[in-house]
């Protein structure tokens, strides 16, 4: 019922800190290699999950990994992300989500309002549950903090707090009424990084996201990195360490890992790209995306026959629109 | 050439950003305004923007279509998690923020979610709030820039994304927002703001060639008077030049 998708009553597993942490306590967290294939890492996500997705819009999308969790035709998914991009229209178009958490969907002005978000929640067929940027923040760092919610001042008055149920709570110092923004547990986290060791141990270039409060949030944590780096790297610059090893059980090795979409500093997103998807949408609506999928997700049999798909031109384009602003 | 709408927007709301101060600045028209107030009456504005960006220098052709992406951050002083940017709101340190939307309701609360009457069953589905929901509700003071337009001005939102004044009177605070609330909505049209004790909207000053009648009849519901309505200078050459130098593919200019 879709009306009741929204309450989170109705989904303790959201905000359930004890099971959370029983979760947890109850996994090995260990110090070993985490180097896997993009298949063997998500072969951890069963269907019914809620996966977190990293990075923001069209900034450090970990796209091998939702490749490979439609490649591996997952269902009845719940996809969270704060602001959701061309990733969230994939999972809807393949039927893989029966629920998305965002504050925003879409690609960006140019590209209009989401055409494929406009068909699945209208028709009801997906659930889209909208929290305020700022609320779905602070439910991953409540579940990253191990505690059920945190106070807090946003949301309230608005008419979102009944879309998530959002209750209030009582300050016990001042008396005074605040929002208590319910913890998220997700099962999965999905990111993409800049470095990591083999060990998992991992750093980001430039806009942080949301990533290690996803990390402390999830249960399993799935990790692309753009560059392996040598322990004694890692051992050189641990102030740039942003999520600790012990929280990653798998890591895989994918240069151009979130491409259409951009990583900072190295390559810029692909707007040109954007555009010819977007036009193939006007043109033909949802099955556009489906056909997308078939020759950008099914037909390439890895993911460097996937980036063969851009090229080896446009793909050094990029890199260098990227060097050009963060120069 | 001619001044498009995007353009006076753009000025006009430049000029409400005071220096001194801090600004929660999406892209587009609000970017560019930040951008110009900078330049022209605010060297000391610092701009943030929800993305994780603090102080940004934004490159003049190579204007960010994301709040969170490369071209955004170009020469930021921080690149902050969007969390604790959103925090640094919420702790007070955010003077203004900048919003527009698809509905505006005559207490300035906005729409950007659905149409229809039943959330989980819309008529149009709309991208949703971003951070406005959180700008609307964390910042000192919120101005909204937007096309006037009947069918954007209405009686009451289908659904209060952002509030503003909510039901009017002192009902915003009454629902736990203690800070903050919309004090100006910047038009093609005028400049208006919130009567103190109902918290309805009202005519504080129009553009050159604008009659009152015409507001009017561009808004879907009554509009008060301030007590006195003034005439806003059209924009400036250097205001403009300034604007179209930052902008030359003329992106988000029109």
């Amino acid at each position: 019922m879709a009306g009741e998708v929204g309450d989170p009553h109705l989904r303790p597993a959201d905000w359930d800190f004890i099971a959370a942490r029983r979760r947890l306590e109850s996994k090995a967290k260990s110090a070993s290699d985490k180097l896997t294939s993009v298949e063997d890492a998500v072969a951890r996500v069963a269907d019914g999950d809620r996966i977190a997705v990293g990075g923001c819009l069209f900034s450090r999308t970990p796209m091998a990994l939702v490749r490979e969790i439609l490649r591996q035709h997952r269902t009845r998914l719940t996809l969270v992300r704060n602001l959701m991009c061309t990733e969230g229209e994939f999972m809807m178009a393949a039927g893989a989500v029966e629920r998305v958490m965002t504050a925003w969907m879409s690609i960006g002005l140019p590209w209009g309002v989401s055409k494929i978000m406009r068909h699945y929640v209208e028709s009801g067929a997906v659930a889209l549950e909208e929290w305020s940027h700022l609320a779905l923040g602070l439910r991953f760092r409540a579940a990253a903090m191990g505690v059920p919610f945190v106070p807090s001042l946003t949301m309230l008055g608005s008419d979102l707090v009944d879309v998530g149920g959002m209750k209030t709570v009582i300050d016990p110092y001042s008396g005074e009424s605040l929002g208590a923004v319910p913890a998220l547990f997700p099962e999965v986290a999905i990111l993409h990084v800049h470095r990591a060791d083999r060990f998992g141990n991992a750093q980001i270039d430039g806009y942080p996201h949301m990533d290690a409060d996803i990390a402390g949030a999830a249960t399993t944590v799935l990790m692309t990195t753009e560059e392996i780096i040598p322990e004694d790297e890692t051992r050189r610059h641990p102030d740039r360490t942003i999520i600790p090893g012990f929280l990653v059980d798998a890591l895989v090795h994918v240069p151009f890992g979130s491409y259409p979409h951009e990583c900072y500093g190295l390559y810029e997103a692909d707007y040109d790209h954007f555009g010819d998807y977007t036009s193939a949408i006007d043109a033909r609506g949802p099955q556009a995306v489906v056909d997308y999928l078939e020759r950008y997700v099914h037909a390439p049999a890895s993911y460097d026959d996937y980036l063969e798909l851009f090229g080896g031109e446009r793909l050094a384009r990029q890199r260098a629109l990227a060097r050009e602003l963060t120069a | 050439m001619s001044i498009t709408a995007s353009e006076l927007l753009a000025v006009m709301a430049s000029r409400v950003l005071c220096d001194d101060t801090t600004v929660f600045a999406g892209v587009g028209v609000p970017l560019l305004a930040a951008a110009l107030a900078q330049q022209r009456h605010a060297p000391r504005l610092t701009m943030v923007i929800e993305g994780g960006i603090i102080g940004p220098r934004i490159k003049p052709g190579r204007l960010p279509i994301s709040t969170n992406e490369m071209r955004a951050g170009h020469r930021a002083q921080m690149l902050p998690g969007i969390t604790d940017t959103f925090l640094f709101a919420q702790r007070g340190f955010l003077d203004y923020g900048f919003m527009g939307g698809a509905q505006i309701d005559q207490y300035g609360n906005v729409n950007t979610s659905v149409l229809g009457t039943d959330y989980w069953k819309p008529k149009v589905r709309l991208p949703g709030t971003g951070g406005a929901n959180d700008i609307a509700s964390l910042c000192r003071e919120v101005i909204i820039v937007t096309a006037h337009e009947r069918r954007r001005f209405v009686p009451k939102v289908d659904f209060v994304t952002s509030p503003a004044w909510l039901d009017g009177g002192d009902s915003r605070a009454r629902s736990g927002l203690r800070f903050g609330g919309v004090s100006r909505v910047v038009t093609t049209l005028g400049v208006f703001g919130f009567e103190p004790a109902t918290r309805r909207m009202r005519v504080e000053a129009l553009h050159a060639g604008v009659t009152r009648e015409q507001v009017q009849d561009h808004t879907g519901f009554p509009l008060l008077d301030a007590p006195e309505i003034t005439e806003t200078a059209p924009p400036a050459a250097d205001e403009l030049e300034m604007l179209r130098a930052l902008d030359p593919e003329r992106r988000f200019l029109g």
